[in-house]
Order: C-alpha cells, then sequence, then structure tokens
C-alpha cells in the first residue's frame, strides 16, 4: 500500500505533467478564438494561446525563443491587433451568415480530413531513432548557441529579414499616410464664413449639445426657446454613428410633474 | 513524454487556423488565425529542433517570427486603408470584381 503510493505521488515525467494540462487548455483557446463572435475576445483567446506556446517553447529547452514569442508576440502582435481593433471598432462584430452557401460544412470537413491526414502521418512516420534532445547543443547556454548559428551560417538571412523589417515599416507608412484632399480651412476662412455667411443665426457659435435639457451629456440636442431639439448641437460623428438620443423625452413641456404637484 | 505529442499540438493548432481562415469573415480574425498557423508551424520547428538535437530548427523559427511580425505590420496597415475607404473590416465587403 505504501509502494502504491509512492508509485502515484511521484511525478515520473513534470513535462509529461505540464503537456497533459496545458495543451487541452490551448486547443481549447484556438476552438475559442474560432467561435466566439467579438473580435476583441478572439483576440484575448489568441493571446493565452500565444502564452502556453511560449511555455511549451521553454519546456523544450528553447528558452530564447519562449521569451521572444512573450516578448513579441503577446506583447507587440498583440498589442497591434488590439490597436487595430480599438481604431477599426470594437462592437464590429462578425456577421454570421454565411455569403458562400454550404462554405461552413465543406470548411469543416475538409479541415477535419487534412487534420486528421496529418495526425496519422505523424502517427505512422518513425524517424528511426529516439529524440537526443537539446542537453549537447545547449551546452555553451541556449543564446549563445543561437547566436553562433546565426552570426556564421544564417548571416545572409539574417540581413536579408532586417531589410525586409525595413520594407515593412516603410509599407506601412505608406499605406496609413492619408492625403488631405481639400486645404484645411483658416482661422479667417472660418470667421469669414461665420458672419458674411446667408445668416447670423450662428455667429456666437453653434449652441452646445444638452442646453436646457433634461441630461446634459453630450448625445442629447440641445433645445432651442421654443422646446425643440437643435440638431446642430451634436456633434457630427455621433450624428453619423446614429449614436444620438431622441430627445422627445427630455423636451420642456412634457415633464411628468404630477408627483411633485401631489406634494 | 514522447516529443511527438507537440507535433500533434501543432498540426490539431494549425488545422484550426485554416479552418478560421476560411470560415470567419472579420479580417482581423482571419489574420489573427493565420498567426496561429505560423505559430503552430513554429511549435513543429522547435519539437524537430528537439528530436534532432540541433539548433537549426530554432533559427528557422525565429526568422518565421520575424517574417510573421513584417506581415501583421502591413497586412494591418492595409486593413485599416480600407476600412479608412469602406468603413467595413469584413473580407466579403471586399468583393469588387464579382460585381
Amino acid at each position: 500500500m505504501v509502494d502504491l503510493a509512492i508509485s502515484v505521488g511521484t511525478t515520473q515525467n513534470p513535462e509529461a505533467i505540464l503537456f497533459w494540462v496545458l495543451a487541452p487548455l490551448t486547443v481549447a483557446a484556438a476552438l475559442g478564438m474560432l467561435l466566439v463572435k467579438k473580435a476583441v475576445h478572439s483576440a484575448i483567446l489568441m493571446a493565452s494561446v500565444m502564452i502556453n506556446l511560449a511555455i511549451f517553447y521553454i519546456a523544450q529547452n528553447a528558452l530564447f525563443l519562449g521569451i521572444v514569442q512573450i516578448v513579441v508576440y503577446t506583447g507587440a502582435v498583440m498589442m497591434l491587433f488590439l490597436f487595430i481593433l480599438m481604431l477599426v471598432g470594437v462592437d464590429s462584430s462578425d456577421s454570421l451568415t454565411e455569403t458562400i452557401t454550404g462554405l461552413r460544412p465543406i470548411a469543416i470537413v475538409a479541415s477535419v480530413g487534412f487534420g486528421g491526414l496529418l495526425i496519422s502521418l505523424i502517427g505512422r512516420a518513425t524517424l528511426g531513432r529516439s529524440a537526443v534532445g537539446l542537453s549537447e547543443a545547449n551546452m555553451n547556454g541556449n543564446v549563445k548557441g543561437l547566436a553562433s548559428l546565426l552570426f556564421s551560417t544564417y548571416v545572409w538571412p539574417f540581413e536579408v529579414v532586417s531589410a525586409l523589417l525595413i520594407t515593412a515599416a516603410l509599407g506601412a507608412m505608406v499605406l496609413a499616410h492619408h492625403q488631405r484632399i481639400q486645404t484645411r480651412p483658416t482661422q479667417r476662412e472660418m470667421s469669414t464664413a461665420r458672419f458674411r455667411g446667408e445668416s447670423l443665426a450662428n455667429a456666437a457659435g453653434l449652441p452646445g449639445p444638452g442646453v436646457y435639457a433634461r441630461h446634459n451629456a453630450v448625445d442629447v440636442p440641445a433645445l432651442l426657446p421654443d422646446g425643440t431639439p437643435a440638431a446642430n448641437s451634436i456633434n457630427a460623428t455621433l450624428k453619423a454613428r446614429g449614436d444620438m438620443l431622441t430627445s422627445g423625452s427630455f423636451e420642456l413641456g412634457k415633464v411628468d410633474t404630477s408627483a411633485e404637484e401631489e406634494k | 513524454m514522447d516529443a511527438a505529442n507537440y507535433l500533434y499540438l501543432s498540426a490539431l493548432l494549425f488545422t484550426i487556423g485554416a479552418v478560421g481562415v476560411v470560415v470567419r469573415r472579420n479580417a482581423i480574425v482571419v489574420f489573427m488565425c493565420i498567426e496561429l498557423m505560423l505559430n503552430a508551424a513554429n511549435l513543429a520547428f522547435v519539437t524537430f529542433s528537439r528530436i534532432n538535437g540541433d539548433l537549426n530548427g530554432q533559427v528557422v523559427a525565429f526568422f518565421t517570427m520575424v517574417v510573421a511580425a513584417c506581415e501583421v505590420v502591413v497586412g494591418l496597415a492595409i486593413i485599416v486603408t480600407i476600412y479608412r475607404s469602406r468603413r467595413s473590416a469584413s473580407v466579403d465587403d471586399a468583393s469588387l470584381l464579382k460585381r
């Protein structure tokens, strides 16, 4: 009985436990990335997949790659993804309607076939020898071993990759550059348009949102003296997005004062 | 534990990424699925490096990471440019050739 307890209690292979705990989590996160509707949730699941992969790299004696994975992928790349998501709009959730009929079942069948093929191939292939392990290659440390390869055998690809990085940075700058179609109006032109225009209604500036309304939030239009809402008191961007509140319930004369009158 | 288990995991992640590229419509999610595929390939490289006792696989994985970073930078810039002109990040809306 004591022997059994010892054999059960000893961790024969810590890496196996690490793998069998983290691998299902990784696959679940990857599947969740596929199934989740909002892009932000996908990004967070993707980050968790990448952290798990970094742990796998470190467990396989690839210390440098594990650190680089965390710094570059979960740090820089995922931050870029989230940044672009915020720029494009967080709530631009995926339309889950199929545009090509029958695409989804075909994709699922093809992927099951492809994955089955890959996995059965790995299962049938034999390397003819057992895993060597990296203890010999990492004798002087993983970083030193990688550096000696990178700056001797792979020095030409390394320099080509640096050119690629510069090209990518320049390409992103060119793509993101926004050319102004009209010249920016100067203060003088704006002032002329305000005072010498067709009417002097806005000469003192546009009304601010929420003035005389029951709420002073930016999405509530101001009320004119006759109680009607002033449409130009709302920011044009909010109007275009449709984020404007209808001021009906905030207008004067429609306030329910019966409760106060009873007192 | 057999190191081939990592290869099975890598194949599984690659397949999930491939399905995501085909099924999802949001261009940013499609990009993330491509990243997942690249990461799965990296895991296979690192595992083969361990099986062979040779650091060459890790160097190749390192280069893959650099190329993936470049791809993300240019791809996201393209997505932002398309979004600016079309107000949409769906890959289906950019099908001008069809009409």
